[in-house]
């Protein structure tokens, strides 16, 4: 019955990251497909978690931390961008 | 037990595929970038707290071993998500993307041109 249930669930993020793939290729403004990319990688995270239940191995779960600070760095960097032009900025100090 | 054990599990993941897919749902359907990010950040923040709990419940009770990443992935992604949600709304913000047409109140309006009256002045 597990077996079904994570099929089902499956089936559900793939659908959720189909929407949110729309919403990569059309959204009007740039903040737009970041904010869809950015829960694109959480639905990966997801994702992960339910392969590892279906091949019964915990030897991808150090993949779902690995997506979850790629996708947070990715989002900072990109908001940094669209707010100041510059992802590291220039040190005037020196 | 093992049997309350696998229902809690399916029960958990369900309940987290739901919530990813009404959390598209709202990203598709709202009609503007600061109310998409709220559905965003908060529905699928906690879908994926659910899809990992149960995936941690699952490797506990099937499998024997208690695996701490998940509990660290838990950790992480609660506190980041909506981190980096703020961020880009506040960049959103700042680099000027309208709000709805039909919103009826934006107080960080008033306070920018204050700001900017305050700097002008001086």
């Amino acid at each position: 019955m597990l077996e079904i249930v994570i099929r089902i669930a499956l089936l559900c993020c793939s659908l959720a990251m189909l929407g949110l793939i729309y919403r990569v290729i059309k959204g009007p403004t740039v903040p737009d497909r970041v904010i869809a990319l950015d829960a694109i990688g959480v639905n990966l995270v997801a994702v992960t978690a339910l392969i590892c239940i279906v091949l019964k191995s915990s030897a991808f779960l150090e993949i779902i931390l690995l997506i979850g600070i790629l996708a947070f760095i990715g989002t900072v960097a990109f908001a940094k961008y669209l707010e100041k032009g510059v992802i590291i900025e220039r040190d005037n100090h020196r | 037990m093992t049997t309350i054990v696998n229902f809690i599990i399916g029960f958990l993941i369900l309940a987290g595929a739901l919530l990813f897919l009404i959390a598209t749902f709202g990203v598709i359907r709202l009609p503007d970038v600061y109310t998409r990010n709220h559905a965003a950040s908060k529905a699928a923040t906690l879908g994926v707290m659910f899809v990992l709990l149960g995936t941690f419940l699952y490797f506990y009770s099937v499998e024997g071993h208690f695996n701490s990443r998940l509990i660290l992935g838990i950790v992480f992604l609660f506190l980041t998500s909506p981190i980096s949600g703020h961020l880009i709304n506040r960049a959103a913000y700042n680099s000027g993307v309208k709000l709805w047409d039909q919103s009826v109140r934006d107080d960080l309006k008033e306070y920018h041109k204050k700001m900017q009256d305050d700097s002008s002045a001086d």
